[in-house]
């Protein structure tokens, strides 16, 4: 039993350690579809990658570009063996700027001052030996005036901010009239108060503190007339007495 | 009294439905073979083809202009219902009223918009006349000013 069991380990050991025929990977590269960008400004192309070897010091990554309308592609950024190589001659001279990594598996670069012969397809390439075949990625450059806005920021803007305007106007009316009837609903009660024959006992303070005689005498005043007002409407117009209130 | 609840109500739901199709159906520029619209424009001739129309700023505050009567217009008939029950007799439906206003106002303004700024996403071509859902927006604006008005001097009764 214990050699057949020996015999089985040794199997499985040679099954995992043998070198056989390595497995068929490839390596992924990521690029976005379309990039836009105003004359004059800078615009990051950003390209990442998937391998599955390890990042090993022999990777290279390659960027090329061809102007719309053309044929031909030119390369203008290489790096390799940790090093970078930025375009010094050609178009791209002094305008572009490294900004990856690879061991953060990023190898974007960023274009400074664009203009309009920048318009075109820029392709990167990645390879990381041994995983070396693999699809490059393309990314198209579209340079404006200015940048078309997105359709739709401005319907949504206009409607929400629209409809945010009625709700706020809304809402400070109906706190304002809350507020109203609520200090009419105290004056309400204060007359009431009175006309039932509390009058002497704020006579009484008023002489103590005379500052609020004369506001009680208006009020006075202000119900005599309203009960009177009231009695009159009373007498007129049957059904449709109360205030146009909702 | 119940007659003229069910008037009112009709005026408003007729608005509501004029709105609808104003906004919804493609019919505002009408020529030959071309229709350019709010949310399409059409071609048909050999081949009969849709494209959604072009991004222009005016254009969207167009739509967002119908959007928004749409919307007033249906809150103010909710708003109708809630305060024909909750209101003190005698009182007014102001809110119901200014909401409907307000929709005829959007719808106005709308349809001034797409009529001054029209050419910058069509270019002009011969026989290029306006189609029915522009002349029902036109027509939703004063009856949406009538039924707020109507509904701000109306008193509640019963």
């Amino acid at each position: 039993m214990s050699q057949g069991a020996g015999d089985l380990l040794l199997l499985l050991a040679a099954l995992l350690w043998a070198p056989g025929p390595s497995p068929t990977s490839s390596i992924h590269v990521y690029t976005q579809r379309e990039v836009y960008g105003t004359v004059g400004s800078h615009v990051t192309l950003s390209c990442s990658f998937w391998s599955t070897e390890w990042i090993s010091e022999d990777i290279s990554i390659t960027w090329h570009f061809q102007a719309e309308g053309s044929r031909d592609s030119t390369s203008i950024f290489h790096y390799a063996k940790g090093q970078p190589y930025i375009d010094d001659v050609g178009t791209f001279k002094e305008r572009m700027e490294w900004v990856g990594n690879p061991h953060r598996k990023d190898g974007s670069i960023v274009i400074h001052n664009l203009d309009y012969t920048d318009n075109g397809t820029f392709t990167c390439d990645v390879k990381n030996p041994p995983d070396i075949v693999g699809k490059s990625s393309q990314v198209t450059l579209y340079v404006f005036e200015k940048v078309p806005t997105r359709y739709g920021v401005v319907l949504g803007s206009i409607i929400g901010g629209a409809l945010l305007l009625v709700a706020v106007v809304v809402a400070i009316v109906y706190i304002l009239r809350s507020c109203w009837l609520r200090r009419q609903a105290t004056l309400q009660r204060r007359l009431s108060a009175m006309e039932k024959g509390k009058l002497q006992r704020s006579a009484k303070d008023a002489s103590k503190r005379s500052r609020q005689a004369p506001v009680l005498y208006a009020m006075l005043d202000h119900s005599r007339s309203t009960k009177a007002a009231s009695e009159k409407k009373a007498k007129g117009a049957p059904g449709e007495s109360r205030k146009d209130k909702k | 009294m119940l007659l003229l609840l069910l008037g009112i109500i009709v005026l408003h739901v007729t608005l509501l439905v004029l709105l609808f199709v104003s906004t919804i159906v493609s019919q505002w520029l009408v020529s030959d073979e071309h229709t350019a619209d709010l949310w399409q424009n059409c071609t048909s001739g050999t081949v009969f083809r849709c494209l959604t129309s072009s991004t222009n700023e005016w254009l969207q505050s167009v739509q967002a202009m119908m959007i928004l009567s749409i919307i007033f217009s249906v809150l103010s008939l909710f708003l109708f219902f809630c305060q024909l029950f909750t209101l003190t007799k005698g009182g007014r439906f102001y809110i119901t009223g200014i909401f409907q206003i307000l929709a005829g106002l959007c719808v106005m303004s709308g349809a001034a918009i797409f009529t001054v700024r029209h050419m910058d996403w069509h270019q002009a071509l011969e026989n290029t006349s306006y189609g029915f859902a522009y002349i029902l927006a036109w027509l939703a604006f004063p009856l949406a000013l009538a039924s707020g008005i109507i509904y701000i001097i109306l008193r509640k009764r019963e």
